[in-house]
C-alpha cells in the first residue's frame, strides 16, 4: 500500500512538473504584451521598457519560468499587472470562497446521489426506480443557473429564508458563511448529484449481476444485506472517479453560478484576469487548479487502493 | 425418510416452460448426479431448491426438505434455510468470491448471518473450516484476498462457505467444470470426503460422464426440462433404458478413425522457442522482471500429421499457439511454417500466414454479428495475394458449407441463426475456405455438448480424409486428443515434458507429469463401444 501511494505521489510530482511547463509556454505564446496593456496603446517606448523591467518581463524566457515557479513554490505568486497587489493575496482571498462552496456542493452531491442511486438499483424497473431516473434527467437536462434563479426566487425573494446574493466572510463565523454558500452550493449539487446517481445505480446494478452476488444470497443473506455488505463496495470504483472529476469542475467551473449569487470565487478572477491580460493572475490560478485537479487524482487513486485490494497489490 | 425429494416440479419463466415434472430425491450421505446437456435445466432445478430463481420463473409441483416444502416458505425462512441447511457450491470459482473482502470474512459471515455463534468464535469456526477444505493458516491465511489464490483454491473457500454450518444438503453446481483435472480430481475428493464425513446430501449437477459414473450413487439424465432417466449408478451404466441416455454415454466415449498420416515431409517447424512476458517493475528503479510462457520448444509437424497438445491452464499452450500464429515475436529459436519464418522483420510474414488458419473455442464469441456466413467464412481471402472471385468465389462458399454439413443457402444468414454445434461448423469452414496447409484448433470442441462434440469430431475425421489435413490440436481435454490425434505433446510450465504416439503416450505415459495427468482424469465407465477400447488403422 505504501509503495503504491509512493510511486502515486512520484507521478503526482511528474504530472504538476509537466503541467506548469505547458502552462507557461502557452500563455507566452498567448498574443499582447502586458504592459503596452496596461498603460495605453499611446505610451512611450521608455515608460513601456521600464514597466517591462519592473514586471520582469524582460528577462529570458527561462529565466522567467524558473523565477515563477520558484516563486510559488515559495508561496510567491508575483504581482497582478492591472491590480498592483500580490497574486498570493488575490487567490487566498478568492479560495477562501470556492473551495468550501465546491466541498459544500460535492458533499451534498454526494449525500443525494448515494442513497438516490442505491435505491434506484435495488428497485429495478419498479414505480421507485423510474421516478429517481426521471428525476435524474431531469437533473442533467435543466442548466444550474436556471435551479439557481429558481433557488433565489422561492428561498431569498419569498421565504426569506437566505440573502439573494454576495458573501457574509469566514469571520462573521463559520455557520453565518455557511449560511450564504448554501443557495449557490444546491444549485451547484444537483446536477452533479443527478449525473452521481445514475453512475451509482448502473454500477450497482452491473455488481448485483455478479456470481459473488449470487454466492452472498446462497449463504443466507437477504436480498438488502447482499447489496449492502458485498453490493456497494464493489460499486464505488467508477463512482469515485466521477467525484474526482466532479471536484474539479465545481472548483473552477462555478463562474455563472458565482455570477449568479455575486459570489468573490476563482471563477470570476480568472474570468477578470483575462478580461484585463493580467497574465500573471491566470497563469497563477490555472496552475493552482491543475495542482488541485492532480491532487484529487491522487487523492481518488489512493481511495481506488483502499476500496480494491486488488489495486494494492498489483503495484 | 429421503432428506430431499422433489415432485413433479415444473417451472416456466414468464411463461416459457423450463421444468416440466421433475421428480428426484437425495438420502443423507448420498450422492445423486444430475447430468444432462445444456438448456436440460439442471441448473433450474438446483436454483428452484435453493429458491434462487431468476424474475418471472413460476414453479409448481413441491421440493421437500426434511418433509417442508420449499416451495411453501416466505423470503425470510429461505434465507434461514440457505447456507445453513442446505450449501451451494458454483461452477466459476473466479467469479463467484466477494473481490474486497478477505476469505476469512467470507467464511465467517456464513456463520454470523446465521447468529450461530459469537464473533470470536465464528472465525475460529471459519479457520477450522478452511483447515479442513485444505487450506491451513501458515499457506493460506484468512486475511487473503480471493485475487491471491488459485482457481482450486478458490472452489476450496467457496466450499468452506457452504459447509461451514455442516449443512444437510450440499449443491455443486459444475464444481469442476472451470477447473485443471488434477485440481478436479482433489476437489471432488474433497467433496467426497465431506459427505462421509459429515453425511451431508450432494446434490451434484455435471455435463461430465465421466466425473459422473466416479462420484455419483444415483444418476439422473435429463433433457429438455425433463428427467428422462435415473437409477443407481452402477445399474444405470449396466443397462441404460432411455436411448438417450445412451446417445449421451456413447457420445461422450466417441472415437473417431482417422485416416492414415500421408508423408514424412516436415510443415511445421519449431525450433528451441521461447517467449518471454515483461513483468511490471517491483520497484521504480528495478530491473524489468520477465516471465517466460513458453521455454525451449522444439518440435515438427509433418504434412497430413495430427498433432495434440495437452496442458494445464497456464502451461503455455495459448502462447505457443499465438507465436505459431505470428500474432507475437519470439525472443528465441525460429518458428518455419514450410520453410518460411512466420515472423519476420518484428511483423507476422504474410506469405506463412496465409498457410493456416486457426478455429478457437467460442462459437459465440469468434464471429462477427453483423455479417453474414459468406462474408464470415470469405474473411481469410484477405490474406490471398489473388482471391477467388465472382462465380468461383460462390463455388467455394457453397463447397465449404457442404463439406462441412451445412447447406448452401445458409450462406445468406446472420450468425444468431444458428446452433452452438453449427457456428463451430462454420468456424471450420472458415478456416477451411483458403484450403490451408495447416489448421490450428484451440480448444475447438471444449465449449460444446458431448453429442454435438461428437458430431464435430466425426466432420473432423471426414475433413481429413477428404482434404488430407495437417492440424494442431490443443486441448486440456485428454480423451477428445486421444482420438483425434495421431502425436501428442504434453507441455508443462512452459516446456514440452514428453511428446510422442497418442497412443503410446496415453498407455505407457514416462513423465511423472504425463502420469498424474492421465491418472487425475476422471474416465467413464467401459461399456459397449467403451472408452478404452482404441481403434487405430494405423
Amino acid at each position: 500500500m505504501l509503495r503504491y501511494a509512493l510511486k502515486r505521489l512520484l507521478s503526482l510530482i511528474l504530472s504538476l512538473a509537466v503541467a506548469s511547463v505547458v502552462i507557461f509556454t502557452v500563455i507566452e505564446v498567448a498574443p499582447g504584451d502586458p504592459a503596452s496593456f496596461m498603460l495605453g496603446v499611446n505610451a512611450q517606448e521608455d515608460t513601456l521598457a521600464a514597466l517591462r523591467a519592473e514586471l520582469g518581463l524582460d528577462a529570458s524566457k527561462v529565466q522567467r519560468y524558473f523565477n515563477w515557479v520558484g516563486g510559488m513554490l515559495a508561496g510567491d505568486f508575483g504581482t497582478s499587472y492591472t491590480y498592483r497587489t500580490p497574486v498570493s493575496q488575490m487567490i487566498a482571498d478568492r479560495l477562501w470562497v470556492s473551495l468550501p462552496l465546491a466541498l459544500f456542493a460535492l458533499t451534498l452531491s454526494t449525500l443525494i446521489a448515494f442513497p438516490a442511486g442505491i435505491y434506484a438499483a435495488a428497485r429495478r424497473g419498479k414505480p421507485g426506480d423510474l421516478t429517481v431516473m426521471g428525476a435524474t434527467q431531469l437533473g442533467i437536462a435543466v442548466p444550474n443557473f436556471w435551479f439557481a434563479m429558481m433557488l433565489v426566487l422561492i428561498f431569498a425573494i419569498n421565504l426569506r429564508w437566505f440573502n439573494a446574493g454576495g458573501f457574509a466572510g469566514w469571520d462573521k463565523g463559520f455557520w453565518t458563511g455557511l449560511h450564504s454558500l448554501t443557495l449557490p452550493a444546491i444549485a451547484l449539487a444537483l446536477p452533479q448529484a443527478a449525473i452521481l446517481a445514475r453512475v451509482m445505480r448502473s454500477s450497482l446494478l452491473d455488481i448485483l449481476g455478479e456470481d459473488f452476488m449470487r454466492t452472498a444470497r446462497a449463504k443466507g443473506l437477504s436480498r438488502r444485506q447482499a447489496l449492502w455488505r458485498h453490493g456497494v463496495r464493489n460499486a464505488l470504483i467508477p463512482v469515485l472517479t466521477i467525484i474526482g472529476l466532479q471536484f474539479s469542475f465545481l472548483l473552477a467551473g462555478s463562474i455563472i453560478i458565482e455570477q449568479v449569487f455575486y459570489l468573490p470565487g476563482l471563477g470570476r478572477l480568472v474570468f477578470q484576469a483575462i478580461s484585463a491580460r493580467d497574465l500573471i493572475v491566470v497563469e497563477s490560478v490555472v496552475m493552482l487548479l491543475v495542482f488541485a485537479v492532480i491532487t484529487v487524482n491522487f487523492l481518488v487513486d489512493l481511495a481506488y487502493a483502499a476500496v480494491d485490494p486488488r489495486l494494492r497489490s498489483r503495484t | 425418510m429421503s432428506l430431499l425429494d422433489i415432485q413433479t416440479l415444473s417451472l416456466a419463466i414468464h411463461g416459457t416452460p423450463i421444468l416440466k415434472q421433475v421428480s428426484l430425491a437425495v438420502a443423507p450421505g448420498e450422492i445423486v448426479a444430475v447430468t444432462g446437456e445444456s438448456g436440460s435445466g439442471k441448473s433450474m432445478t438446483a436454483l428452484a431448491i435453493m429458491q434462487l430463481l431468476p424474475t418471472g420463473a413460476e414453479a409448481q409441483g413441491t421440493i421437500m426438505l426434511n418433509g417442508h416444502n420449499v416451495l411453501d416458505h416466505p423470503e425470510a425462512e429461505m434465507c434461514a434455510l440457505r447456507g445453513a441447511a442446505i450449501g451451494m457450491v458454483f461452477q466459476e470459482p473466479m467469479t463467484a468470491l466477494n473481490p474486497v473482502r478477505t476469505i476469512g470474512d467470507q467464511v465467517a459471515e456464513t456463520i454470523l448471518i446465521h447468529k450461530a455463534m459469537p464473533s470470536a468464535q465464528a472465525r475460529e469456526r471459519a479457520q477450522e473450516v478452511l483447515i479442513r477444505v485444505g487450506l491451513p493458516p501458515d499457506r493460506f491465511p484468512m486475511s487473503r484476498y480471493p485475487h491471491e489464490l488459485s482457481g482450486g483454491q478458490r472452489q476450496r473457500v467457496v466450499i468452506a462457505m457452504a459447509i461451514a454450518l455442516r449443512p444437510q444438503l450440499l449443491i455443486a453446481d459444475e464444481p469442476t467444470t472451470a477447473l485443471d483435472v488434477t485440481t478436479q480430481a482433489q476437489i471432488l475428493e474433497l467433496l467426497k470426503g465431506l459427505v462421509d464425513e459429515y453425511g451431508m446430501g450432494l446434490l451434484m449437477i455435471t455435463h461430465d460422464l465421466a466425473v459422473v459414473s466416479e462420484m455419483a450413487d444415483r444418476i439422473v439424465v435429463m433433457r429438455q426440462g425433463e428427467v428422462v432417466e435415473t437409477g443407481p449408478t452402477a445399474q444405470l451404466l449396466r443397462d441404460m433404458q432411455h436411448p438417450y441416455t445412451r446417445l449421451l454415454f456413447e457420445a461422450s466415449g466417441h472415437q473417431v478413425i482417422l485416416p492414415g498420416a500421408t508423408s514424412q515431409r516436415p510443415l511445421l517447424e519449431v525450433t528451441n522457442v521461447a517467449r518471454d512476458y515483461r513483468l511490471p517493475r517491483e520497484g521504480l528503479f528495478d530491473a524489468l522482471g520477465h516471465h517466460r510462457a513458453v521455454d525451449g520448444v522444439s518440435f515438427t509437424l509433418n504434412r497430413g500429421e495430427r498433432l495434440g497438445l495437452v496442458g494445464e491452464s497456464g502451461c503455455g499452450k495459448s502462447t505457443l499457439t499465438r507465436a505459431i500464429l505470428g500474432l507475437e515475436e519470439v525472443q528465441e529459436g525460429r518458428i518455419l511454417l514450410d520453410g518460411q519464418p512466420v515472423f519476420s522483420g518484428r511483423k507476422p510474414n504474410p506469405a506463412a500466414r496465409q498457410k493456416m488458419q486457426v478455429v478457437f473455442q467460442d462459437p459465440y464469441g469468434s464471429f462477427n454479428p453483423r455479417h453474414r456466413v459468406s462474408r464470415l467464412i470469405t474473411e481469410p481471402f484477405h490474406a490471398l495475394d489473388t482471391p477467388p472471385r465472382g462465380t468461383q468465389r460462390q463455388d467455394r462458399i457453397a463447397e465449404m458449407l457442404t463439406a462441412v454439413g451445412l447447406h448452401p443457402n445458409d450462406a445468406h444468414k446472420y450468425i444468431h441463426e444458428f446452433s452452438g454445434g453449427q457456428r463451430q461448423r462454420i468456424a471450420i469452414a472458415r478456416a477451411l475456405i483458403t484450403r490451408p496447409e495447416l489448421i490450428l484448433f484451440d480448444e475447438a470442441v471444449s465449449a460444446l455438448d458431448v453429442s454435438v462434440r461428437a458430431q464435430i469430431l466425426d466432420l473432423l475425421a471426414e475433413l481429413c480424409a477428404a482434404y488430407d489435413l495437417t492440424y494442431l490440436f490443443i486441448s486440456h481435454d485428454l480423451s477428445v486428443v486421444r482420438t483425434i490425434t495421431d502425436r501428442v505433446m504434453v507441455m508443462r510450465s512452459g516446456r514440452i515434458v514428453e511428446q510422442g504416439e497418442t497412443e503410446r503416450v496415453f498407455t505407457n505415459p514416462q513423465h511423472p507429469y504425463t502420469q498424474n495427468l492421465i491418472a487425475a482424469a476422471p474416465r467413464l465407465p467401459e461399456f459397449g463401444k467403451g472408452a478404452a477400447q482404441v481403434n487405430y488403422p494405423c
